[in-house]
């Protein structure tokens, strides 16, 4: 692996033993972003007083010797969906451009204790909808290992950080592959969790039974160590998975022999041309490097996966249309004026949301609306359920699943112009997330332009440990 | 089989606009109204799967009865966040949340 | 518009208040406030008043992020009143009724649709009669819009202020099947599920803090039919006599409607008190499409056998019960209801099982005891009261000041008694100072026994009034009065 920026298990080993100060490694972040981000555009805000403070903290903790958390001192950069209290929270939409929230998601509560240092809140597609980032009302973000490219989305901000040097560690949002695929396009690890493993509390809705907050890392390793930190059942959300969570760093560099590995004949692009023939082959290379590994490696079917995207386009602009309900002009946010309460409402979300949101918006009230419920979104949350018990069918005979993560690598701006292209960039990512199961992206080889590819590992609910264990033998035998 | 769909209109649009509380202009309307119908066409693809017999998804998991506890949150706390969300109000008199007068509506 | 109106007697035994050949149709909803400490889905408190906006929390005023968590309390009190009401109690999921309004913080109400907590229940009224529940289903509150302007009604204000005090407070809605039949029988029917809800301490019932409100579907047709033609549902009903005033006027609407060839539309409307009518509410340009689907944040709710075993056993004796149980002893149905409604129904049982006469009882719960305090009055010392009553040991009079000071002191009636040197006159010594009296007002006693019978109420108080001067108030009014009619008809 290219590694240039240093990674998160070493700026925590370095800043707990006193070799190095949190405010120099959180210096040396801010730097970068005060150098560079003017043209990446990852941060719609940056925190960098409040960074400083907290690493100054965190020093005082190392210096009087408590013990200062498993994520001491690693520059963290959080998706503009996650509410910081006492920092704006925008969703990069006009109609929260001046929001502030009185509260802090759980997670976020999470990595302070953890010890962790919030450098700022990162772009994204408006809300979330978008797999390019191109949907941001504050401008796109750009491809650091390309700046003419995307850096895919929705989570594009988070994944840009990353992989620019601005943030050792980021978290983002994954809802229909908005982790994952731009981990594939920025060559990170990006990791939906089950869902229901991380507390949504916080996390400003997109659609509800869909969202996932997970990292975005350097390495399976750092992936691993703020996955245990940001995992565990919180009483404020009640889609929140109540047992104990294992560790996922205990199986980490584990061997995988006799491990049953499925590569999904509906995911895997075979014959399909919206898929770019290097990332077919990067993904059958990769289910050759696992059985090289003592992995048994064979071809399954899933064919209700095919549905998952139109499933998927009626179910979370049904409760996206919902969800954004709130945005009214009432409470908070942007307020445009009206001669009534509704004319005010009206210019309020007209003003403030932009074409993909009002696009999603519309969608998902037809799909709901009388007369076409049962067709559109009664028939997907029935589909829904099929995939769960295909998917757990399948789960009877094999350990993981695998796929490619995207169809392509970073394209360039405009270039799926048209909603519907840019839609079918989720094909591979949605089925986790309707079946609520885990998955990993690991950048295995490269596509065009020499741009990274990303393979996903997908596994039955609760897997992770074993998803980062095989995540970790492909970073393994990557190619570098 | 797959049922044929009839296109959606621009009247349709309209009528879902208007509930979703968004005003459009005649040319967004048009375009809308192609873009939507392009996703509606993708639904078709459900209609593959016989599902009738097949129970809707609530929660992944089945998880059943989550409850809190019936406990206040401190009276500091409530006071803190009260403030700081009120700050956030567009438009706030005497700690109330003003907007202009409802219309066509008694109450 | 005007027409005679038969006021025969229909099958409900209600007066029929509508046209010879109508009846009506009528399901009431009721949302009553569960008394719990916090709200249905967030921890600020449910209390009533206080200054606006300050039982918030981010998660009642629906700020972007923020997670309903049902509370549990709000639940098994639901459970309680599903139980109540006879109803089947059964697994449930929340569902999200979307549409905009200002007073409601996720521009969604979060209530349940198709899978409600409780449904086919029913309810036994005092009068005999039995209405079907259709459901009881939970759901949270909205919050209050004060409408500021110059003449203080909505069309000339100038803006409105949004209090979210009350937003997510937690509600139960009960919904009858359409088989009330007039206004008597559903004003019955609300204050036997307000005095059911008080009872088992699910909600406080006020109607006049808002906490019990009613929405009555008021329809008609022809008298025995069997359709359900177009209804209306009436909002904004604040007291049980509008409930009845807003049902008469409403169903009569209905009838000139349909006498005139027209019928009427389904929409909702609002009770105009002042005015007595009812006005059409929000426009119904396009029909409203809620657009219900199950809410993604919550979870269904399956209570366990276990749970609602716990909770059906937690039910004290409901009012029916009660009553029937006074009713056993010889009261009355009104006596019983009216004791029950004081709840002194089981101080007033545990008197006549002491062997006390059941009328005597019944008179002092009605008028000689306050609701507070009497709670602590010890049954045993009521009844040996009621004994010295009716063995003539103390008169009525004599009784009421006894009783007053056993409530204060909680002392035994026999030693109030005689601290107050109270022993029944004797009949000789009354006769004489009657007859007395009589001797020292003759004209008085002129009038009285000439008199018509309005006259001679008049004197009697006279004498009456003289007699217990004279006796500190220790001779029977009764016996007074009984002791002068002898002597007129003389
Ligand atoms: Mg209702
Ligand atoms: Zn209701």
């Amino acid at each position: 692996m290219n590694q240039r920026f240093a990674t998160a298990t070493n700026i925590v080993a370095e800043v707990s033993s006193g070799a190095r100060s949190a405010v120099d490694v959180v210096d040396e972040h801010l730097a970068r972003i005060a150098t560079d981000d003017g043209e990446i555009h990852a941060f719609n805000t940056v925190t960098a007083d409040a960074a400083r403070a907290r690493a100054a903290e965190i020093d005082e903790l190392v210096a009087s010797g408590s013990e200062p958390g498993p994520l001491a001192g690693v520059p963290i950069a959080l998706k503009d969906n996650m509410c910081t209290r006492g920092v704006r929270t925008t969703c990069s939409s006009k109609i929260l451009e001046e929001w502030v929230p009185p509260y802090n998601a759980t997670v976020v509560e999470r990595l302070a204790e953890a010890g962790a240092v919030v450098v700022g809140k990162t772009n994204l597609d408006e809300f979330a909808m978008g797999s390019s980032t191109e949907n941001s009302a504050f401008g796109p973000t750009r491809n650091p290992l390309d700046t003419g490219r995307v850096p895919g989305g929705s989570s594009g901000g988070s994944a840009a950080a990353v992989a620019a040097g601005f943030a050792s560690l980021s978290l983002g949002s994954d809802t229909g592959g908005s982790i994952r695929q731009p981990a594939a396009l920025c060559g990170l690890v990006g990791v939906k969790p089950t869902y229901g493993a991380v507390s949504r509390y916080g996390l400003i809705a997109f659609a509800s039974s869909l969202d996932q907050i997970g990292p975005f890392a350097h390495t399976v390793g750092d992936a691993a160590l703020i996955y245990d930190v940001l995992a565990g059942h919180d009483p404020r959300d009640s889609t929140s998975i109540v047992q104990p969570q294992a560790s996922v760093l205990t199986d980490l560099g584990a061997p995988i022999d006799g491990l049953r590995v499925g590569v999904v004949k509906e995911l895997s692009g075979q014959g399909n041309e919206a898929f770019e023939p290097a990332v077919v082959q990067a993904a059958a290379d990769a289910a050759e490097a696992l059985a090289s590994a003592g992995a048994k490696v064979e071809d399954v079917s899933i064919p209700s996966a095919v549905a998952g995207l139109s499933a998927y386009y009626m179910i979370a602009p049904a409760e996206a249309s919902s969800n954004l309900a709130r945005y009214d002009g009432v409470r908070y946010g942007l307020r445009h004026d009206g001669p009534n309460t509704a004319a005010m409402m009206r210019a309020s979300r007209t003003a403030g949301f932009g074409d993909e949101v009002k696009r999603r918006i519309m969608l998902g009230t037809y799909a709901l609306s009388a007369g076409y419920y049962d067709a559109f979104y009664g028939k997907a949350q029935r589909i829904r359920t099929l995939m769960i018990q295909e998917f757990d069918e399948i789960y009877q005979n094999y350990d993981v699943l695998l796929s490619p993560t995207s169809p392509c690598v970073a394209f360039e701006f405009g270039a799926k112009a048209d909603p519907l292209t840019m839609y079918y960039n989720d094909v591979c990512t949605i089925p986790s997330n309707l079946t609520g199961h885990p998955a990993i992206s690991v950048p295995f080889g490269l596509g065009q332009a020499g741009l990274p590819i990303g393979v996903q590992i997908l596994g039955p609910m609760l897997s992770e440990p074993r998803l980062f264990q095989v995540a970790a033998a492909l970073e393994e035998v990557a190619p570098r | 089989m797959p049922e044929p769909r009839e296109p959606l209109t621009t009247d349709d649009v309209a009528k879902v606009a208007n509930l979703a509380m968004l005003d459009l202009s005649d040319d967004e309307l048009v375009t809308f109204t192609s873009q939507l119908d392009a996703v509606l066409d993708l639904a078709g693809e459900l209609n593959q799967f016989d599902v009738a017999e097949v129970a809707p998804t609530a929660h992944p998991f089945g998880l059943t009865n989550v409850f809190r506890p019936d406990e206040p949150e401190p009276d500091d706390i409530a006071d803190a966040i009260r403030e700081e969300a009120l700050a956030a109000g567009p438009e706030v008199e005497d700690h109330q949340y003003r907007v202009p007068p409802a219309l066509g509506e008694a109450l | 518009m005007s027409q005679t109106r038969t006021e025969t007697e229909s099958a409900s035994s209600e007066p029929n208040l509508l046209p010879e050949g109508w009846e009506m149709v009528i399901g009431l909803e009721v949302h009553a406030e569960l008394a719990t400490q916090t709200k249905m889905f967030s921890p600020a408190r449910n209390q009533f008043g206080g200054d606006p906006n300050t039982n918030v929390h981010p998660v009642c005023l629906g700020l972007p992020g923020t997670l309903p968590v049902v509370n549990e309390k709000a639940v098994e009190h639901s459970i309680r009143i599903g139980l109540a009401l006879n109803c089947t109690v059964q697994r449930c999921i929340w569902a999200r009724k979307n549409y905009f309004y200002p007073d409601m913080p996720k521009d969604y109400q979060i209530s349940q649709y198709d899978k409600p907590l409780n449904v086919d229940g029913w309810l036994d009224l005092p009068g005999g009669s039995r209405v079907g529940i259709e459901r009881a289903h939970m759901e949270e509150d909205t919050g209050k819009s004060t409408h500021v302007g110059v003449s203080g009604r909505i069309h000339d204000a100038g803006y409105s202020l949004v209090d979210y005090n009350r937003a997510g407070v937690p509600l139960i809605e009960i919904v009858t099947r359409p088989e009330i039949r007039g206004p008597e029988q559903a004003k019955e029917y609300v204050e036997e599920l307000r005095s059911i809800l008080v009872t088992i301490g699910a909600s406080d019932g006020k109607m006049e803090e808002g906490s019990l409100r009613v929405d009555a579907n008021v329809s008609v047709r022809p008298t025995g039919a069997d359709e359900l033609r177009t209804r209306c549902e009436v909002k904004n009903v604040n007291s049980l006599r509008s409930l009845g005033r807003a049902i008469i006027y409403e169903a009569r609407r209905h009838v000139d409607l349909y006498e005139a060839g027209d019928s009427p539309r389904q929409e909702t409307r609002h009770w105009d008190e002042e005015a007595g009518r009812s006005r059409p509410g929000r426009s119904k340009e396009e029909a409203e499409d809620y657009r219900y689907f199950a809410d993604p944040d919550l979870v269904p709710i399956d209570p366990s056998a276990e749970w609602i075993a716990e909770i059906a056993a937690s039910i004290p004796a409901l009012p029916k019960e009660r009553r029937d149980a006074l009713i056993g002893k010889g009261a009355s149905a009104e006596a019983a209801a009216m004791a029950v409604g004081r709840q002194l129904d089981a101080l007033a049982l545990a008197a006549i099982e002491a062997g006390a006469d059941a009328d005597r009882v019944l008179t002092h719960v009605a008028n000689n005891l306050a609701v507070d305090g009497a709670q602590n009055l010890d049954a045993g010392h009521l009844a040996e009261l009621v004994k010295m009553e009716t063995d003539g040991a103390l008169t009525a009079t004599q009784a009421k000041q006894v009783l007053a000071e056993m409530v204060e002191t909680g002392s035994a009636p026999g030693a109030v008694a005689a601290a107050h040197g109270f022993e029944a006159m004797d009949t000789g010594e009354l006769e004489t100072l009657v007859d007395q009296l009589i001797a020292d007002s003759p004209e008085e006693w002129e009038r009285f026994v000439a008199g018509d019978d309005k006259a001679r109420h008049k004197m009697q108080g006279f004498f009456t009034g003289q007699i217990m001067k004279a006796t500190k108030g220790q001779a029977d009014g009764k016996a007074v009065n009984q002791l002068l009619n002898q002597r007129a008809s003389r």
